[in-house]
């Protein structure tokens, strides 16, 4: 087999051997003990050429039902939105997306620059001041903000609503087991957080309180009351894990006083791809800049008083602080985070408002055919593109019989809420036309034990 | 080169200029502001830009022009392994089959994604020689994390709960020491030796009843195998810890050796230097975790298995650490590394690092009669050169780095690893070719002389990059993290 990524030639390997003076490659790997040097080939597949391999992958890639094919009402975290075309152009640059972090600003000016324009975008959405340059996801992103929130109050304690992402949940535990900390869940009541719960635990032990807003189940939280009771326990941080994309049309959450905002922008440009790489934000108040973790770009001036940008505040960062630093990430989701800029320029100022309350008007109109057909709609608080329906049969038998009409249904809740058996989350966005509603409502509305 | 600023894009605005064409509403609409209390309807609109389909294209493509990857030049960026970012793995992973599925489908109906992830899972442990692998981990620094949780939970399953203390190298990448106290260790110091190898009487003084478990590269960031592994993992076993592989070095040792033989019960791998995915700018990476048969139990979950000829999650777990991630990891980049892997197989990848260790050793070769060499030994994909000799001349390694940009190179890592001084470390990757190693040997030869010659060049280097050197003090004195109108 040729291997096209390797272009030593037998005759530049001699040449090169003679500089170092070694008859042979294998001397230069003479200093592995004799005991660990693996003895026999690695036992992987044989190696394929370019064209048969992307046949195989791409046969691959069809046994996958996707949902350009199937329609899709399944959200629960991931959402199906329309991508523009300039998006997958842009990133396909090959100066961005084989590009190391902007270590070397006078060659990296154009990465540093999208990325500062990310982070105005996301502080413009969030109503926060500060937003740094990217996080893993949305559920990451959350679990360092309640481990920053525990060390910036010194406290162990931590409310969160289980009303939040369910997978976040469990990252925050994973996180949260590390800084041993207390998780207190607090219950969710017709689809929202149970605030008279969250009033009885919430004393001068809490580092954070931690709600998602629009919620799991699409509710949108009552942000203002949450501040009321957080003013009670003024040292006790709020925490908003928000869709960006409801923003559009939400009050943000800085205006309700939020000390931490994060989410996913998953929403504006990245597609689902099987749950990843989608790209985390995190955004904060000026008080909080320097203990915010990840990367963040700022502006400055050249030697010649040109502007330009560079990695900024990075005292805070693993690779200057080591065991003392904010948090141990490195590498972010950059590239996710150039996609998602490129699509928030191309929905703009005036797209953004239009395309959550299309997301909001269709969500609407799905409710309203779902009760139509007999089925039970629960949570009756406002919503934004997610509604929980209750199914007179399981979601899993649902979903099955969906498929079969060229359906993806929606998520069923009972995997992680056991009290939800039956329950389906049904995501409608702005893609979702009246006509896919209208028959994922008649299939639906026809299942029945 | 420009004297004007290049625009950011909300500079370029228009009031009422559009690029998004929303589908009309074909639902009856209903009164939202009516529904939600006005506490709740935003009243000032985000300051997104206005602008045209064009201006994007614009400014992004001249953006981009104002950047630098590998498929622009040379990138020989110490323990970054720049290597060539295929692209039929660009192609693959744009696979709508591979990017419009959703991780809440139905097993049945993604086999085809499970079946990639569960052949990922199987190559990396053949790779490394160990036991068990998750995808779930989005990076390094978030591999080394998960892998120091496994441990904890390890020994606390084992009712042990006093081993407090990560060990890690004085050369040791800055994330090893961070990612111990994010899952709630103190790190301690093993100094290294004249050999540039971790001292084993300094590792013999800091183990102990506490150790946890010991952090380690080999190669190690110098670029030099560990020769004593084997007595390592013996110290460390025989006091009860673990050993954790660093996976950032990978690219030196495949098909030669792997850390499952070494003794290592846990490794963590870069998908995004050692199997190609590209790096993003920064990101998405991918840190898939390895561990030996005794701490499988505790892998995050879920796993992705195969039953009869069905691929599925599982979910079963009871000694699981729980969820390090939403979903299953960068199933894209995941992807990007399946496909290098099909593409090299076991004879490709350790062809990978014998050419990786011999490119590095011969610019080593060719560069030690200008740079000081502090460890002359062989090194493996990498090695570190120290500017002191230039430095006494007043030029700093920052210095030869920034007037590499000039002749059109990225620079090497600098000032790292801590323990060597005016730190250059080179890596040149297997995917460079002769006539570039030397042509990029020729300008290391050329700036040495400079540096003897001409200082001033060098000192006040780059000269024809779009913008010069930054002032990176006023930035951290008084932020500017965001653009405000006016």
């Amino acid at each position: 087999m040729d291997f096209r990524y390797l272009p030593m030639t037998e005759t530049d390997k001699k040449e090169m051997l003679d500089t170092i003076g070694v008859s042979s490659t294998d001397e230069l790997f003479s200093d592995i003990p004799e005991k660990v040097r693996l003895k026999q080939d690695l036992n992987l597949k044989t190696p394929t050429s370019e064209h048969e391999l992307k046949k195989e992958l791409v046969q691959m890639a069809n046994k996958n039902y996707n949902v350009k094919e199937y329609t899709s009402f399944l959200g629960a975290g991931v959402y199906d939105h329309f991508i523009p075309s300039v998006v997958d152009h842009v990133i396909s640059r090959s100066e961005f997306y084989t590009a190391y972090t902007p270590y070397q600003p006078e060659i990296s000016q154009g990465e540093l620059q999208a990325i500062f324009e990310f982070q105005t975008m996301i502080s413009e959405l969030t109503g926060m001041p500060v937003a740094n340059s990217s996080m893993y996801d949305g559920g990451t992103s959350l679990a360092e903000a309640v481990n920053l929130s525990a060390g910036q109050t010194r406290k162990k304690k931590v409310l969160v609503s289980r009303a939040i992402h369910p997978e976040s949940q469990a990252v925050i535990e994973t996180y949260g087991k590390g800084q041993n900390l207390e998780i207190v869940y607090i219950d969710h009541v017709n689809g929202r957080t149970n605030l008279e719960q969250l009033a009885s635990e919430l004393d001068e032990n809490t580092a954070s309180v931690v709600v998602q807003y629009p919620n799991f189940f699409g509710q949108i939280e009552p942000l203002a009351e949450l501040r009321a009771l957080l003013d009670e326990q003024p040292k006790a941080m709020f925490i908003v894990s928000s869709n960006p994309l409801a923003l559009g049309y939400l009050t943000p959450p800085g205006k309700f006083g939020a000390d931490i905002v994060v989410g996913d922008t998953q929403v504006f440009g990245i597609p689902a791809q099987f749950g990843g790489p989608h790209c985390g934000y995190f955004a904060t108040t000026e008080k909080l800049m320097r203990k915010v973790p990840g990367r963040l770009v700022g502006q400055t001036k050249d030697e010649n008083g040109l502007r330009g940008f560079v990695l900024t505040l990075q005292a805070r960062e693993q690779h200057i602080r080591r065991d003392k630093a904010t948090s141990n990430i490195c590498s972010n989701q950059a590239l996710n985070a150039l996609a998602s800029a490129v699509a928030m320029s191309s929905i703009g100022k005036h797209g953004i408002r239009k395309m959550s309350e299309l997301n909001m008007q269709k969500a609407r109109y799905a409710k309203r055919k779902l009760v139509e057909a007999g089925l039970e709609v629960v949570a009756e608080g406002s919503f934004f593109n997610e509604i929980v329906v209750k199914l007179p049969v399981s979601v899993s038998v649902a979903n099955d019989q969906l498929l079969e009409k060229g359906f993806i249904g929606g998520y069923d809740l009972s995997t992680y809420y056991p009290e939800l058996e039956g329950h389906m989350l049904v995501a409608v966005t702005e893609i979702r036309t009246k006509d896919d509603i209208d028959a994922f409502v008649k299939e639906l509305g026809d299942i029945h034990e | 080169m420009s004297n004007q600023d290049f625009p950011l894009i909300f500079e370029r605005s228009k009031e009422g200029r559009v690029s998004f064409n929303l589908p009309d509403i074909d639902v009856p609409e209903v009164d939202l502001e009516a529904e939600l209390t006005d506490d709740y309807v935003r009243q000032e609109a985000p300051d997104l830009p206005e602008v045209s389909e064009l201006d994007i294209i614009r400014h992004y493509t001249g953006l981009s022009n104002r950047n630098y990857g590998v498929d622009s030049g040379f990138y020989p960026l110490g323990s970054c392994t720049m290597k060539y970012n295929p692209k039929i793995n660009e192609d693959v992973a744009r696979l709508e089959g591979f990017t419009h599925i959703h991780p809440y489908q139905d097993p049945k109906t993604v086999q085809g994604a499970l079946e990639m992830m569960y052949d990922l899972q199987e190559s990396l442990k053949e790779i490394t020689g160990m036991a068990g692998v998750s995808l779930q981990s989005a990076a390094g620094a978030h591999g080394e994390w998960t892998g120091l949780m496994m441990i904890r939970a390890f020994h606390e399953a084992n009712g042990d709960f006093h081993r407090t203390k990560v060990i890690v190298p004085d050369s040791a990448h800055g994330t090893n020491p961070a990612s111990a106290t994010v899952a709630g260790f103190e790190a301690v110091t093993v100094k290294s030796n004249e050999k540039g190898l971790v001292d084993l009487e300094d590792l013999k003084r800091v183990v102990g009843e506490d150790t946890a478990a010991l952090m380690l590269t080999n190669p190690n960031t110098l670029g030099l195998f560990e020769t004593e592994i084997l007595e390592m993992a013996e110290i460390v076993h025989e006091a009860g810890g673990k050993l954790y592989y660093d996976g950032a070095n990978l690219n030196a040792i495949m098909g030669y050796a792997r850390p499952g033989d070494m003794g290592f019960d846990v490794v963590h791998l870069n998908l995004h230097k050692t199997f190609t995915g590209p790096h993003g700018g920064g990101g998405p990476g991918s840190g898939p975790v390895g561990v030996s048969a005794e701490l499988e139990p505790f892998l995050p979950k879920p796993l992705i298995i195969k039953q009869d000829d069905f691929y599925t999650f599982e979910y079963d777990r009871p000694k699981s650490i729980g969820r390090v991630k939403p979903y299953y990891g960068n199933f894209g980049i995941n992807l990007r590394a399946y496909t290098y892997i099909r593409t090299m197989g076991g004879e490709g990848l350790k062809k990978v690092s014998e050419y990786a260790v011999l490119n590095a050793n011969y610019m080593m070769r060719k560069l030690e009669k200008a740079y000081d060499l502090p460890y002359p030994q062989h090194c493996k994909h990498e090695f570190v050169l120290s500017g002191r000799r230039q430095k006494k001349l007043g030029v700093r390694t920052l210095d030869i780095a920034k007037r590499l940009l000039d002749f059109g190179y990225h620079p090497p890592t600098i000032y790292f690893p801590l323990n060597v001084e005016e730190a250059l470390m080179v890596e040149p990757t297997e995917t460079e070719s002769k006539e570039t190693l030397d042509g990029f040997i020729e300008t290391m030869l050329t700036i040495a002389k400079e540096a003897e010659e001409n200082p001033e060049i060098v000192q006040e280097a780059p000269h024809n990059t779009v913008v010069k050197r930054m002032d990176e003090t006023t930035a951290a004195r008084k932020p500017i993290l965001r653009y405000y109108k006016g």
